[in-house]
């Protein structure tokens, strides 16, 4: 018998699981570490300028000019506006779900929201370039833009945060409904004073979650969003965010300008990395 | 236990399908690049694979990839959509061409716009005209599109009007044809340029976009096959060295087989003659 913590399964399938499960889990790490280490070495050739990148709006690789701070806002402009968008609209259809809607119409509800979730981003992309472009358009040329990039992503985040945190308000405990109930309170009330305390935490943690997701969002932003490098000067402006310049680009980056676009691969990473780090750190 | 065996088959199966898929098919090309010439390509291969036992992927990323990814050798073969420069050349690159295309300017179909000049193309692209009123149209601000840098019809666009890249301000940067034509359909005061072929494919199933003349001449087909179209380029299969026998035979099948002929035909391109 063995003595380690971890009792080793002795029944010959629980021994094919367990060892399929420990592959699987050794892929996934190698995978990441891979994809991390390998796009921190190709992006090396381009660190001598790094300052120049975060500093400079100048984006002309085939003069050797690679200022990245205009696509850096480009991105987190989008991104923020997306979020600030779809949040609130999240966390109103979520509550509707859990404490106003008819019974009988909230699992072809839920159904809806995880069809959306699935529809593949470049769908969404197309959308936004028949539909969405040409109204922003009416309001200011060109229309393609932040705002219509932000509202693109919005709509492909919105469904992952009203699942989010519909799961969350379901979890809240049967005894606290029932209290709530027994008190008389109305549903708005019932909300603020029982199920918001006990989910608020649950809830941000989903949207800041779904920040990730904007951010890296690549081919439906490529095609809304103009992709002219420049700091927006308002909402209406086209913008250029890295994803869709990586995207634009890789293609036929020679060198220098590949370990650029590299760079900016690892700002998106640690990005990443940061809005986990931000969800993980208060319990 | 019986179904679990049964499981654990169809386990071992899949896990076998999954590494046979690992190594690469003897079989198969795979060609790159321009996407003027994926669409065409796609089809010319679906047929292709029909009557020969060959696989062939094709991946469309601008005519930029395509030269690059065959000479880092991930691509048997490279599209590109205009001619090899000359360090291209020197480099041992070889341009194999299978049809002719030309670059038009395109409006939306609600602009009465029915020519430009040159110095009016150059000085829209510029930024100096900023409403069609200024060309004594209804009022309305131009949108500029623009082809993102590594496009060879934005090369060669810079090249036919003597621009520069920093020199233009776009209002939208789009990538693949079809999203300038997208974006110039949801637009009325928008003007880009795109290759004809798709841009009169576009037009035929419906699209809300018009070709320009230029130079007095028509975006026509028949203007690019007797060389009256000033934007015209070669549509070439790029390889490294002389092509091998698999690159060979497509070639030949391109150039000589009346179903390839048909289908460059059909996405208004004219079919290379040698």
């Amino acid at each position: 018998m063995t003595t380690s913590s971890f009792p080793q399964p002795t029944d010959r399938r629980d021994r094919l699981l367990f060892v399929l499960c420990a592959i699987s889990t050794l892929v996934v790490v190698a995978l990441l570490l891979l994809l991390t280490v390998s796009t921190v070495l190709k992006a090396v050739p381009a660190l001598p300028s790094l300052t120049q990148a975060l500093t400079e709006t100048n984006w002309a690789p085939l003069s050797g000019q690679f200022g990245m701070l205009a696509m850096i806002v480009g991105s987190l402009t989008v991104s923020l506006l997306a979020l600030s968008l779809a949040a609130p609209l999240a966390l109103i259809l979520a509550a509707w779900l859990a404490l106003y809607s008819p019974p009988l119409l909230r699992a072809p509800l839920r159904t809806l929201y995880e069809l959306m979730a699935g529809i593949p981003s470049v769908v969404y992309g197309l959308w936004g370039l028949i539909l969405l472009v040409p109204l922003v358009n009416q309001l200011a040329p060109p229309g393609a833009s932040l705002l219509s990039a932000a509202i693109v992503v919005a709509l492909m985040i919105l469904p992952y945060g009203v699942l989010l945190i519909d799961s969350r308000l379901q979890s809240v405990p049967l005894t606290a409904r029932q209290a709530a109930l027994a008190a008389g309170l109305p549903r708005f009330a019932m909300f603020r004073a029982v199920y918001w305390p006990m989910t608020r935490d649950g809830a941000v943690k989903a949207m800041v979650l779904q920040f990730g997701r904007a951010i890296g969002e690549t081919m439906a932003v490529l095609m809304v969003a103009g992709n002219v490098v420049a700091l927006p000067d308002s909402v209406l402006a086209p913008v250029r965010t890295l994803t869709a310049n990586i995207a634009l680009e890789m293609g036929y980056a020679d060198d220098g300008h590949r370990a650029m676009l590299y760079l900016s691969g690892v700002l998106l990473l640690l990005v990443a990395m940061l809005t986990m780090a931000l969800v993980r750190r208060n319990p | 236990m019986r179904t679990n065996k049964v499981f654990m088959r169809l386990q071992c199966a899949l896990v076998i399908t999954i590494l046979a898929g690992c190594s690469p098919a003897p079989d198969s090309l795979s060609l790159t690049g321009s996407s003027t010439i994926a669409p065409v390509m796609t089809e010319i291969a679906q047929h292709y694979e029909a009557e020969h036992k060959i696989r062939i992927d094709v991946q469309s990323g601008g005519s930029g990839r395509g030269i690059q990814d065959v000479r880092q050798g991930l691509a048997d073969a490279g599209m590109a959509s205009r001619a090899l420069t000359p360090t291209e050349l020197a480099e041992g690159l070889q341009a194999h061409t299978i049809a002719y295309d030309g670059i038009a300017l395109i409006i939306h179909s609600d602009n009465p716009l029915t020519e430009l000049s040159r110095e009016q193309v150059v000085a829209l692209y510029q930024g100096k005209i900023d409403n069609w009123s200024a060309l004594s149209l209804p009022a309305r601000p131009v949108v500029i599109v623009n082809k993102a840098e590594g496009r060879s019809t934005l090369e060669l666009f810079l090249q036919e009007f003597g621009l520069k890249s920093e020199q233009i301000k776009a209002d939208v940067v789009a990538g693949e044809n079809q999203q300038v034509i997208l974006t110039v359909a949801g637009n009325s005061g928008a003007v880009g340029y795109v290759s004809i072929g798709a841009a009169l494919a576009a037009e035929s199933s419906g699209a809300t976009i018009r070709t320009l003349p230029l130079d007095g001449i028509p975006a026509t087909t028949e203007a690019i096959a007797n060389g009256s179209w000033p934007l015209q380029r070669p549509l070439n299969l790029v390889t490294r060295g002389q092509p091998d026998t698999d690159i060979d035979a497509l070639l030949q099948y391109i150039r000589h087989s009346s179903d390839a002929r048909r289908l460059i035909l059909d996405y208004q391109f004219v079919p290379a003659t040698n």
